[in-house]
């Protein structure tokens, strides 16, 4: 069935709708929500491996003698020690320290950085980098040529390692190199963002329907399933990753989120930098914390959260956790009283349910 | 899939009437939308349900949504056994995961309702 509005595909929109997955419009993109059971496929990455089309995801290459310069220029995170090979998760920031998005950067070279970002913000973050190149630097959007798999779980590298003449054991995580999978050239990346161990995969997207099929045939002797974007979600959500346009948007800044690791001043100067210095010597307004319900509900994104009887914050994420049994979430509260093991109460429509303040990540796996 | 003797809402809903009583639940198709279940949320035995008007709510891992009743009546009896195992609602939803019975107090609203042939074409097409 063809979608009535016009909503981006990704090349594996037809096996997705083939073989039966509830598809959604997820931010503009048709997107596979859940194949058979969001829980049982949360389970299957959890314990197994899972095979995730995150096509949708933006992909920008920046180049040319001074592409350093520009990356380093538009992220608050350091480049400078970055190795050939090496990924970082970082941001776009605006000049009054708040997220334009989130990303990761992957170094290929001096000379040539590969950028992925939010599938909702590429057009922006485009923009967004352009506008700020200012030195020799080619700035190049390059979404529509690469689909991107992620495989995440304790038997994912089993499983590619079976397609790769590449050795997989030697990729640390966020390290990623260039070889082949199945007989395609890729861009094998160990990011991710279930809190397992996890491989990307970056292909041209003619390859993507094949490369699909080959990964759910060397993934099944392990019990690999496919796995839509509700598993995706509550996956992030135990491991207390962020999700732009939940815990950050443009009125928050790293600091606010918990994100701090990601900014460095000790670096030159970048788009944000005196924003961010003004803000931390001010002082945080507002903090993100976890919470877990006590009485019964589910706290979900943008529901109030009361402390001591007063409204003081909101929900960012919520959902139930399939992996501890329990209905977490993560809030914004004033700084001062975002500290766990306070008692608060989620407004679950309309009815106060109390909850408290707990330490993230939910769920952090065994090494 | 979808009883013949059984009429439909556009909520999503389904109801078997059988002399004055109404036993109530949701269909296949609104289960299989929301996904895994995790909450029901029903009224008390002798509570007021109306036509068209909520009565309580499903949740599951992706959503919260309402249950909109499809007649007008007293409920006299609430699947209990839902409360400890909402997930039946994804087994059984059109059987043994009935939710509430009720006492109908305008029996001839159910020709409002849609019939099953009906209620398959629409969600046919809401699917396109």
């Amino acid at each position: 069935m063809i979608p009535a509005t016009a909503l981006k595909r990704t090349p594996l929109n037809s096996v997705h709708r083939r073989s039966g997955a509830r598809m959604v419009d997820f931010g503009g993109w048709d997107m596979p929500v859940q194949y058979t059971s969001l829980v049982e496929e949360h389970h299957a990455v959890r314990q197994r491996a899972g095979l995730f089309d995150v096509s949708h995801m933006g992909e920008i290459e920046i180049r040319g003698v001074e592409a350093f310069q520009l990356v380093d220029h538009v992220t608050p995170n350091s480049i400078a020690d970055m190795k050939p090979g090496q990924a970082k998760y970082s941001a776009l920031l605006y000049a009054h320290g708040c997220f334009v998005d989130d990303i990761l950067v992957y170094k290929l070279s001096h000379e040539h950085f590969f950028l992925c970002v939010n599938a909702s913000n590429q057009d922006k973050d485009y923009q967004h980098i352009l506008a700020a190149n200012r030195w020799n630097a080619e700035v190049d959007f390059a979404s529509n040529r690469y689909a991107q798999l992620a495989i995440p779980g304790p038997k994912a590298e089993a499983t590619l390692q079976k397609l790769t003449p590449a050795t997989l054991a030697s990729i640390r995580y966020y390290h990623f190199l260039d070889s082949e999978v199945a007989g395609t050239p890729a861009r094998i990346a160990r990011t991710g963002y279930t809190g397992e161990d996890v491989f990307e995969i970056f292909i041209p997207p003619d390859e993507a329907p094949r490369m699909w099929d080959a990964v759910l045939e060397a993934g099944a002797e392990f019990g690999i399933r496919p796995c839509g974007l509700g598993a995706r979600n509550t996956l992030r959500l135990e491991a207390a990753m962020a999700l732009y346009g939940h815990e950050i948007h443009a009125t928050i800044d790293p600091f606010e989120a918990g994100l701090g690791r990601m900014v460095r001043f000790d670096k030159g100067d970048f788009i944000g930098r005196d924003a961010l210095q003004a803000r931390q010597q001010r002082g945080l307004q507002r903090k993100l914390i976890g919470f877990e319900m006590r009485g019964r509900g589910i706290g979900r994104d943008g529901y109030e959260v009361l402390s001591e009887g007063r409204p003081a914050g909101w929900v960012t994420s919520g959902s139930p956790s399939p992996t501890l049994g329990r209905n977490i979430g993560l809030c914004y509260l004033p700084a001062a009283e975002a500290e766990v093991g306070r008692t608060i109460e989620v407004v679950v429509r309309g009815q106060p349910v109390e909850a408290v303040t707990v330490a993230t990540p939910f769920y952090k796996r065994a090494r | 899939m979808y009883p013949d003797n059984y009429k439909y809402t556009k909520e999503h809903e389904w109801v078997l009437v059988e002399g004055d009583t109404g036993t109530i639940g949701i269909t296949d198709h609104a289960q299989s939308e929301l996904g895994d279940i995790v909450y029901v949320d029903l009224p008390k035995s002798g509570a007021v349900v109306v036509q068209g008007k909520t009565f309580g709510s499903v949740e599951s891992v992706k959503a919260v949504s309402d249950i909109f009743s499809p007649v007008s009546g007293e409920v006299t009896a609430v699947n209990e056994a839902l409360a400890g195992a909402p997930e039946k609602l994804n087994e059984d939803p059109h059987g043994g995961a009935w939710l509430i019975k009720v006492r109908l107090t305008a029996p001839d609203e159910t020709g409002n309702l849609l019939t099953a042939s009906q209620y398959q074409e629409y969600i046919g097409a809401a699917q396109a």
